[in-house]
């Protein structure tokens, strides 16, 4: 059988590729598909560690749920933002909205 | 041994398809791989007996959020053609400090005794969707943020429209 140990790994691999995509993309769009990663990474250790340390107790999944509603919240007000600004000033290139930047 | 194989083929999957989401220069096809990435991650909580979060990722974040993304990358359609760096110059930094993270994190699994727990059985006779359904809306368990979870959908609904409403003057 599968050892938790697969998972943390793989869980920690994706965060760490969604951090690499946050920090490194210029697109504001594909800094959100970084977050929906490192997001991602996050359900699997959440659900892992229920599964494998308290699979008798419910909490583990209500907290998944938990995270799932907040990724939904964030990914529905940041695209909202970004059209936004779009609209505003024709361009989404995160190093080109600097208008709080002095 | 199956399993095992089963999880691996999933893993390198995601995480290839994961590498190309953070690659890959067109943002449509960004988006794709992305998707190609939730189905492995939602592989993985079939793999963890989690039926219903396989039935909920594969709603939520394939159904609505990707299909979002791609809304919203065709409507800023400018710059997804962009001919210039889809990076910015400090990237080897970004990459160096997301390998710093993973060797760290690694580090700190090997330092856990509980690293290698094994598979426990789940217990016998027990419907988890059911358990999950009632832990969500019984009064001394989750309820209370549950209708916080909700309140913060309904804010976020009203919020998403409230900045992205085009005024005219």
């Amino acid at each position: 059988m599968i050892p938790l140990s697969y998972y943390l790994v793989f869980a920690a691999a994706l965060f760490c590729i969604g951090l690499y995509g946050v920090l490194a993309r210029k697109n504001a769009v594909t800094i959100l598909m970084g977050i929906e990663l490192m997001l991602n990474a996050v359900l699997i250790n959440v659900i892992a560690f229920w599964r494998y340390r308290s699979p008798d107790q419910i909490t583990g999944q209500a907290f998944a749920v938990m995270v799932f509603a907040i990724a939904a919240a964030e990914v529905a007000v940041g695209l909202a933002l970004f059209i936004s600004i779009y609209r505003r000033r024709n361009t989404i290139a995160a190093d080109e909205i600097d208008l709080l930047k002095w | 041994m199956v399993m095992q194989i089963i999880f691996l083929i999933v893993a390198v999957v995601t995480l290839g398809s994961a590498v190309m989401v953070v690659t890959v220069r067109n943002l449509v096809h960004a988006a794709l791989w992305l998707i190609l990435s939730l189905f492995g991650v939602a592989v993985t909580f079939a793999l963890l007996n989690a039926p219903f979060f396989t039935v909920v990722e594969v709603v939520i974040y394939i159904g609505a959020i990707s299909i979002l993304m791609i809304f919203a990358i065709m409507l800023t359609r400018r710059t997804m053609q962009e001919t210039g760096r889809s990076v910015n110059p400090g990237w080897w930094l970004a990459a160096f400090l997301s390998l710093v993270l993973f060797a760290g994190l690694l580090w700190m699994f090997s330092t856990w005794d509980g690293f290698s727990t094994t598979l426990p059985d789940l217990p016998a006779g027990v419907d988890q969707v059911r358990e999950l359904g009632i832990a969500l809306v019984s009064p001394n368990m989750y309820v209370l943020p549950f209708e916080v979870a909700s309140v913060l959908l309904l804010a976020a609904l009203i919020g998403a429209i409230v900045v992205a409403w085009e005024r005219k003057s």
